[in-house]
């Protein structure tokens, strides 16, 4: 069932913590210092979920690394010196976008390669078809002649 | 009793298809018509017994047996019974039964229409399909016994899942095991075809059919799960890209590959060996959609030890289904012939690109969900695999794929034109250009992807409407004539124009995103939130009981420019059985778009602290889901497509005597 995991999931963080994701008291004054805030935890997973971000979870551990960022972002760090300071924490795992490096090469060229991989396949074989109708047999000859005889 | 009846009936059922997967095939083997008929019988008794066995455990669970392990694990004596019911599949033994339930209706459906199919291609699939039902029934007898009992007999359940008390419990897993399943047939007809070495435009019509009404089936399937989380999770997400919704988005995308090439197959005799490899892969899909997902491999490796009788029983089943057909048509697929020439462009190649398009967005999504596992498997390191990595890769595949979709419907079979297409579609590219310019000016600064897929959209939806007025209307021509050729189009040819105009609807619904507001706020009685275009006000906050839960709800008004526009009770529901509390989100929908708000617990001081969202458009996703299931039905409909149809005209044409004119 495809949801069932998901609402599972969502039920034992509600059971956990009777909290929404994004809590009225969270709210930074600066609506543009907020906009980089939500910005931001769109990108970066609740790590006790599935695949949720942490904009959009109600686990306790999503909601204290929310008020961490805004609290940096308030101090004046930049986005690029709180992902790092994040994935030096959590590692590479906190990130909804997996980095493009040596080990998720392969994962990165996977739609690239699958749609050059099935072209190739479509060519060779249009090459392996044959390029002509077949020339009719003596005996379909003989048989196309008798029902245009008819 | 009833509950030794139903576990008999499954024992008998089993036996069934056992019988069913050898007979046949060893009659098929020998030519031997007597024993090559037994798999028609076999499949329809083996549903028979599933059946009973079903409506034994359904029974358990009306009348809250708790003497069944089963029904006093999952259910209560305060539930309303229609959770009753539904809770027979909410649990994990008896969602295989279901699943198993709609294995053998199909496979009773394939039994009762094959007489019209080659007999050896007959027997050869009913016996690949008992084949199936063996293994899903041995594994349910074997490690997910549904009807043990347990002694003493507790007093009380211990509840179902309240996230699971829920109409769409009643209507999703049905729904999406209908559209797994259904995938089974054209499986195992495409192991026949291979076993046999031989597969023709009659294979297809006779495969075609059950592929649709899977795919309808699953169409709405993912759509109703889609739907079930938004109005759940409470915070108004759609699509999570996680792995269980992606288990079912992938046999979804090989299905629709599937119907179009099976439609090439069927016309033109060409794609054949590339239309069974994808039946292959459908249900291969399928099977790990159920049950690799059931197992827990997908999120955590570790969840295979909590019971790993059943986890390494399900992946050799896995094994054995998709690494052997695999085999078989690495082995077989040579001796088919190709034939049915065609130009690049053209319909033919048209739909060879769709296909090839839809099956990388497969694969990507396969990629992007087994990776972070492999790669913690073979170097430790962890990593996740969310929702910007799928829309940059499997998302921009499907867009690619919605943009050939109006071309293909356009193009001329073996040889098409695509200047002439192009000016046939002139209505749609300019609509689409307009709708892509508009957007980007009037929210100048906003979004740049929503309003490109909504100017993609404007191009599909218009794209299936200026294809039906070429078909249709010829310049000069009166209003009754056209409609008149408007009846003599075949059904198949509406069901593709409104499955490709749903595509387009859905595309606009998703664009909408990029246009809603949302406000986070703690709300006072009396006063107003703005979001979008609307006010919302918290009227009264109160308490409410329900048979087996009690609500918190906030009784809000929705406002217009002053005006009442619609009221709505978001609620917290604490469940006391099992001590959980779940979000119920206040929703309503004006025009096609949604007000969602969803609370939390009041404060101390009575404020209520909310998050309420205006989502324009966002009715339209799953509206185009349901549109695309109705041209799916359209096109079931035709008379082409019914089953036993050849044979009926020949019939006729032997009873007039007069030859049939072929279509």
């Amino acid at each position: 069932m495809k949801t069932l995991r998901a609402l599972l999931a969502a039920a034992f963080v509600l059971a956990a913590a009777a909290a929404g994701a994004v809590q009225p008291d969270e709210v930074m004054k600066d609506p543009a210092l907020e906009a980089r805030a939500r910005a931001l935890s769109a990108e970066l997973r609740c790590m006790v979920c599935q695949n949720q971000s942490i904009d959009d979870s109600d686990a306790p551990l999503a909601r204290d690394i929310r008020l961490l960022i805004r609290e940096r972002i308030a101090e004046g760090e930049t986005n690029d010196a709180l992902r790092a300071f994040l994935v030096s924490r959590y590692g590479d795992f906190i990130l909804l976008k997996p980095p493009f490096k040596a080990e998720t090469l392969l994962l990165w060229l996977s739609a690239p390669l699958t749609l050059a991989l099935g072209a190739l396949a479509l060519v060779l074989a249009r090459r392996r078809a044959p390029t002509a109708t077949p020339a009719l047999s003596a005996e379909e000859e003989k048989r196309l002649a008798e029902i245009e005889g008819d | 009793m009833t509950v030794e009846i139903g576990h008999f009936a499954l024992i008998l059922a089993l036996t069934l298809a056992l019988i069913q997967a050898v007979v046949p095939f060893v009659g098929a083997r020998r030519g031997d018509p007597a024993l090559m008929g037994v798999g028609a019988g076999a499949a329809l008794a083996q549903f028979v017994f599933v059946a009973v066995a079903f409506a034994a455990l359904a029974r358990a669970h009306l009348t809250s047996d708790f003497s069944v392990v089963n029904v006093a694990e999952n259910s209560h004596s305060a539930l309303p019974a229609i959770y009753k019911f539904a809770g027979v599949w909410g649990n994990h033994e008896g969602s295989m039964l279901l699943w198993v339930l709609i294995l053998s209706a199909f496979g009773a459906l394939a039994a009762a229409f094959s007489r019209g199919l080659p007999a050896r291609l007959g027997a050869d699939a009913l016996a690949a399909q008992g084949l199936i039902g063996a293994a899903f029934l041995a594994f349910i007898l074997f490690t997910s016994n549904p009807f043990a009992r347990v002694w003493p007999a507790p007093f009380e359940g211990g509840d179902l899942n309240p996230v699971l008390q829920d109409p769409g419990l009643a209507i999703h897993p049905p729904l999406l095991y209908f559209g797994y399943v259904g995938f089974s047939i054209v499986f195992s007809f495409a192991v026949a075809a291979l076993v046999e070495g031989r597969v023709d435009a009659a294979w297809a019509r006779f495969a075609r059919p059950f592929a649709l009404v899977a795919w309808c089936f699953l169409t709405l399937g993912v759509a109703m799960g889609s739907y079930w989380a938004y109005y759940t999770l409470g915070w108004g997400g759609f699509w999570f890209w996680d792995p269980v919704e992606n288990a079912s988005l992938m046999p979804w995308l090989a299905g629709t590959a599937f119907v179009h090439s099976a439609a090439v197959m069927e016309k033109r005799d060409a794609l054949k060996v590339w239309t069974i490899f994808l039946a292959i892969v459908a249900f291969s899909f399928s099977l790990i959609g159920t049950f690799l997902v059931r197992s827990g491999v997908l999120t955590s490796v570790h969840a295979f030890a909590s019971d790993p009788r059943r986890g390494v029983f399900i992946l050799a089943i896995l094994a054995f289904f998709i690494a052997g057909s695999l085999a078989l048509f690495a082995w077989r697929a040579p001796l088919l012939k190709q034939g049915g020439l065609f130009a690049p462009i053209s319909r033919e190649g048209a739909l060879a690109l769709n296909n090839l398009l839809l099956t990388s967005a497969c694969a990507t999504v396969l990629f992007g969900t087994l990776y972070p596992l492999a790669l913690e498997e073979f170097s430790g390191e962890k990593i996740t695999v969310g929702a910007p990595f799928f829309n940059m890769t499997a998302g921009l595949l499907m867009l690619a794929a919605c943009f050939v979709a109006p071309f293909g419907f356009s193009l001329a079979w073996k040889r098409g034109d695509l200047l002439g297409v192009a000016q046939r579609l002139a209505v749609a590219i300019a609509g689409g250009f307009v709708v892509l310019v508009a957007l980007i000016a009037i929210f100048r600064g906003g979004p740049i992807l929503e309003p490109i897929a909504a100017g993609l959209a404007a191009f599909v939806m218009l794209g299936a409407l200026c294809e039906v007025v070429a078909r249709v209307w010829r310049s000069g021509a009166s209003f009754a004539a056209a409609l008149s050729r408007a009846r003599g189009l075949p059904l198949s040819f509406w069901g593709g124009a409104a499955a490709h105009f749903g595509v387009g609807v859905t595309l606009l619904g998703l664009a909408g995103v990029g246009f809603g507001a949302e406000t986070i706020a703690t709300m006072r009685i009396g006063e107003a939130q703005k979001v979008g275009p609307y006010a919302v006000v918290l009227e009264t906050v109160g308490q409410r009981n329900g048979p087996n839960y009690r609500d918190s709800v906030a009784a809000m008004t929705i406002r217009s420019g002053g005006a009442f526009a619609a009221a709505i009770e978001p609620a917290r529901r604490q469940f006391s059985a099992r001590q959980t509390t779940t979000t119920q989100a206040g929703i309503a929908t004006l025009d096609f778009g949604q007000v969602y708000v969803s609370i939390g617990d009041p404060n101390a001081d009575g404020g209520v602290p909310a998050r309420l969202y205006w989502k324009p458009l966002v009715t339209l996703i799953w509206l185009g889901a349901a549109v695309m299931a109705l041209g799916g039905l359209l096109s079931l409909a035709d008379r082409r497509l019914r089953f036993g149809a050849p044979a009926l005209r020949r019939a006729r044409a032997a009873a007039t005597g007069v030859e049939a004119q072929p279509q």
